[in-house]
């Protein structure tokens, strides 16, 4: 046990996590030349697509310390983005020591500090790691101050690297083993081990990934899941390399994988513990922290007969994903769906993704919410997560809404247009703090509504680029909250309602209309759009009728032609969801959110 | 090319059940340019392979630009008895706009000469819904017509093809999309005004006067029979369309060789049954539930049940089992066409 290391490498989103990750593995022999690729462990289309680091990825690699020794190293290559920050949370779970890695022109970012102080929270070993350094805009000195005067770690605790040309990656290892303490379990106890992660596999069932606190796991163990109380056989343990490598045993301190051959996603759990059924621990480990969602919305199969494959491909997907979470819900207008929380559209446009690509179900979506607390006159309190939630304005006495704690790292000179945004954004700035005299921290106490949806594109707009931003939630405050219903000749959809402050309602009601307007066919009737907080009308939009559609020739050899082409317009109609006598068509749900 | 039409007759002389040809039809393109001799040939064709029925209707379609008093003196000379002509519209504006070769003078005069030459059985072409065209233009458009004595209208509104310049300068703005108000009530003042001349409204885009409509042409709606000739041409047989390769090198070349070279598509019955529908609707005719029957029970009752709301819309009306296009359901005809599909 004392040649493991458990390490994970932290940033800011695009500071080089992946990127340095790579040259680790090359230089310690963990992955071919010949399959070698950029950013090799970002092993998703999706991740590769869109040049982002969605899921957490461990791997084991070996590394022969000058000292003579050989060391097991288990690293944990992480996302930076915040919606993925529940990634973040379980890998360090796992680990005694973390990179922190700092892009050399870009400084110390908002992720920098949430993910350094999650580091410092679970007492791992931070190795501060200035990277990127081959770049021309690249300022160590001025960076390497900011990250001392983060950590207060000394100038020669920071490593210099570069992802790109290699530079400092013996440093880094080095320092990996010198640094970061050996894990600490007792091979003598029985066995303990966390699930961090699990993936669903079509053929071999739930691979479950964890870290062994204590004992030993052998293949063919009886072994139990203590939370869940299943008992399966350990058909297959091993480690994770750049393919899953079967093992006879793994001991305390290392990092592995098992399979049981179980396919219902139910019996696993992230965070529950895996111990023997002949000798079992006396009591798991404690598990994570559960995730807040942040962002909810109704997901629904387009088709409604799918609602039963819909629930099983979330499931397969949640064991992959421990941050989605979801119920059933049901629509008049969408049939039976689910009501799923995200930690931020990024997030819900992934699982979206990942429905559509990994499970061929494709899905339409309402418009996102966050959770709401609702007190009626009888002072019950309920929870808000959908807007058919809202009790009936006569039954309510106030709503509360999620406000959070947002720090953003810029510019002193964009500070101007940052703050007039966060005023739209019914925010108030809280404190000022210049980390240099360049760069400023400011806090603000922002409604979580307000910035799930477009804060941080315009953030990143009016501060060309200059702004970083992280949020944390703080407390419940009184919002004057309603719900806007569309309705289509009269008939509400209630998949398009939202959940608006009273302020925004109107523009917002105003927005959905016209988008609609572009969206709905004419039909042979006219149709009214209107936007109506209780039974008042805030905004409207007309669809005129369908006054002539005919085509003017039909001869021999227009026939066929046409005939394609109506039986194509069929299809489509064959998929429409009936509002009352209007039809509308599932691209216009899945698109009236596109609002810009 | 007349070679090679004339080997494709040959080639093709069994497509036809025996039954002698009711109507020829010259069309597509510019038949115009035929000679008086190509067009002995390929009668001279016809009739080696073929019975023609007394009453045969003879169509030959041209620009008005082609119809000097020469040519249609020669027209007159061969067993041509019909001429479908070009004409869009009377007024310059509107020829203008469409790039037609032809002077809106140059549309009257040919009328007269044709008729002149002994010619009665005319039809024309009319466009409507142009930008340039008002409805008071589009009102002289058919009594022009009229009183011209034509016995046959067809009249189409402008329609932006996919892939053809007008989409082009449609999309880049540079010409006015088709303002789909105006268009209907051309429609409107179309259908009133031929109602009052003693026109039929026999077909969606087809008027004529008793008698007079245009025997080819019906066939198609009807789900006739037919044999097309000639590059791109589609033939039909009920439940099979096949249509020519439409490059004329490569058509000609083919036929040297002895051998067609076409496309062919075998209706399914549903396929069958949509075409009937999207065809017979648009006609006087209608659609008849006997005939539906032929395609089964479930069909018919499907027809049905989808026909029923426009019923009760005032779309669709039924008279002893026929189900036709209402003034105002014509308006509509593709979109309920595509709500009876199957
Ligand atoms: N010049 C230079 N570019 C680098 C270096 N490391 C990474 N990059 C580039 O920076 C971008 C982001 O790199 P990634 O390795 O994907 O960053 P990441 O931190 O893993 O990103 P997330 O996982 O999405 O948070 C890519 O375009 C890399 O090519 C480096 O050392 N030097
Ligand atoms: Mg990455």
């Amino acid at each position: 046990m004392k040649n493991i290391r458990n390490f994970c490498v932290i940033a800011h989103i695009d500071h080089g996590k992946s990127t340095l990750s790579d040259r680790l593995l090359e230089f310690t022999q963990t992955i071919s030349e010949r399959k070698m690729q950029n950013q090799a462990l970002d092993d998703m289309d999706l991740e590769r697509e869109r040049g982002i680091t969605i899921k957490s990825h461990a791997i084991q690699m070996y590394f022969n310390h000058e000292n003579g020794e050989k060391y097991t190293l288990n690293m944990i290559d992480t996302p930076g983005h915040v919606d993925f920050s529940y990634e973040v949370s379980r890998s360090i779970a796992a680990c005694e020591g973390a990179l922190l890695l700092v892009d050399a022109s870009q400084g110390v970012q908002a992720q920098t500090i949430s993910n350094l102080y999650l580091a410092i929270e679970h007492d791992l070993e931070i190795i501060p790691v200035l990277n990127k350094v081959d770049m021309e805009s690249a300022m160590v000195e001025e960076m390497s101050d900011q990250i001392i005067d983060l950590i207060g770690c000394d100038k020669e605790d920071i490593i210099l690297a570069s992802g790109k040309t290699g530079i400092g990656i013996l440093d880094i290892l080095n320092a990996v083993v010198d640094r970061v303490p050996a894990p600490t379990g007792s091979l003598d106890l029985p066995l303990q081990a966390v699930i961090f992660d699990s993936m669903f596999n079509s053929y071999r069932g739930i691979i479950a990934y964890f870290r062994i606190i204590n004992g030993t796991m052998r293949k063919g163990d009886k072994v139990l899941f203590m939370n869940t109380e299943s008992e399966y056989t350990a058909d297959e343990v091993g480690i994770l390399q750049m393919d899953q490598v079967p093992q006879k045993e793994l001991h305390a301190g290392n990092v592995g994988y098992i399979v049981t051959g179980v396919k219902v996603s139910k019996e696993i759990k992230v965070g529950d513990t895996i111990t023997t059924v002949e000798n079992p621990a006396p009591e798991a480990i404690q598990g994570f922290e559960d995730v807040k969602p942040m962002v909810f919305a109704g997901i629904f199969p387009i088709d409604n007969d799918d609602f039963e494959d819909l629930r099983d491909s979330l499931e397969k997907l949640q064991l992959n994903d421990a941050s989605l979470v979801f119920e059933p819900e049901t629509s008049v207008a969408l049939g039976f769906g689910f009501r799923c929380g995200f930690l931020g559209m990024l997030h819900l446009e992934i699982i979206q993704e990942r429905l559509s690509r990994e499970f061929d179900q494709d899905v339409i979506t309402t418009i996102p919410n966050v959770s709401y607390l609702a007190y009626t006159t009888r002072g019950k309190e309920l929870k808000v997560n959908t807007p058919t939630d809202l009790p009936d304005p006569t039954q309510m006495d106030r709503v509360e809404e999620p406000w959070i704690v947002a720090q953003v790292i810029t510019k002193p000179e964009y500070i101007g247009a940052i703050m007039t945004l966060a005023m739209e954004k019914r925010g108030n700035l809280t404190n000022q703090h210049y980390l240099t005299p360049e760069r400023v921290e400011l806090s603000f106490d922002l409604p979580l509504a307000e910035i799930v949806f477009d804060f941080y594109d315009r953030l990143k707009s009016i501060s060309r680029g200059y702004a970083s931003f992280d949020y944390s939630p703080k407390e419940y405050r009184a919002a004057d909250l309603v719900r806007l219903d569309i309705k289509l000749n009269g008939e509400p959809v209630d998949a398009l309602s939202a959940l608006v402050h009273r302020t925004k309602a109107q523009s917002f009601g105003r927005r959905i209309c016209k988008r609609l307007k572009e969206l709905l066919p004419r039909q042979q009737f006219q149709i009214a759009i209107q936007a109506a907080i209780g039974g008042k009308v805030v905004a409207r939009e007309t669809i005129s009728a369908l006054r002539k559609d005919v085509t003017a020739k039909c001869y021999g050899g227009d026939i066929s032609r046409k005939r394609k082409l109506l039986e194509k317009q069929k299809k489509g109609k064959k998929k429409m969801r009936q509002v009352g006598n209007v039809e509308v068509p599932q691209k216009a749900f899945l698109q009236v959110l596109k609002l810009d | 090319m007349v070679q090679s039409i004339i080997q494709e007759i040959a080639l093709q002389k069994d497509y036809l059940e025996s039954a002698p040809l009711k109507s020829i039809y010259f069309g597509g393109g510019t038949p115009s340019l035929l000679t008086q001799k190509d067009l002995d040939t390929i009668f001279n064709a016809i009739h080696k392979y073929h019975q023609i029925s007394e009453s045969v209707e003879i169509t030959l379609e041209a620009n008005p630009d082609d119809l000097s008093l020469e040519k249609l003196q020669q027209l007159a000379q061969t067993p041509v008895n019909r001429l479908s002509i070009g004409t869009q519209s009377f007024f310059e504006e509107d020829l203008q706009w469409m790039n037609r070769a032809h002077t809106a003078q140059e549309a009257k005069n040919c009328i007269q000469i044709a008729q002149d030459q002994g010619f009665n059985n005319l039809t024309i072409d009319l466009i409507y819904g142009t930008p340039t065209t008002t409805n008071e233009m589009w009102k002289q458009n058919i009594q022009t017509a009229i009183e011209l004595g034509i016995a046959h209208l067809s009249c189409y509104c402008l329609t932006v093809e996919p892939d053809t310049a007008l989409e082009h300068f449609v999309k880049k703005g540079t010409k006015e999309a088709v303002d789909e108000e105006k268009a209907a009530q051309q429609f409107e003042i179309l259908m009133q005004q031929a109602a009052l001349a003693g026109y039929e409204h026999y077909e969606i885009s087809n008027f004529a006067k008793p008698d007079c409509h245009a025997r080819h042409n019906s066939n198609y709606w009807l789900g006739a029979s037919y044999l097309g000739v000639g590059p791109s041409a589609h033939s039909f047989n009920g439940h099979s369309r096949q249509w020519n390769i439409a490059h004329n090198a490569k058509y000609i070349k083919a036929l040297q060789e002895g051998q067609l070279s076409f496309e062919k598509e075998i209706l399914t019955p549903d396929q069958q049954y949509n075409e009937y529908i999207l065809t017979a609707l648009r006609t006087k005719w209608g659609c008849e539930l006997q005939k539906i029957s032929t395609w089964g029970k479930g069909h018919e009752q499907y027809f049905l049940k989808s026909v029923e709301p426009y019923l009760k819309e005032q779309l669709i009306q039924e008279r002893k089992q026929t189900y036709t296009l209402t003034s105002k359901g014509k308006l509509l005809a593709d979109r309920i066409a595509m709500e009876l599909f199957i």
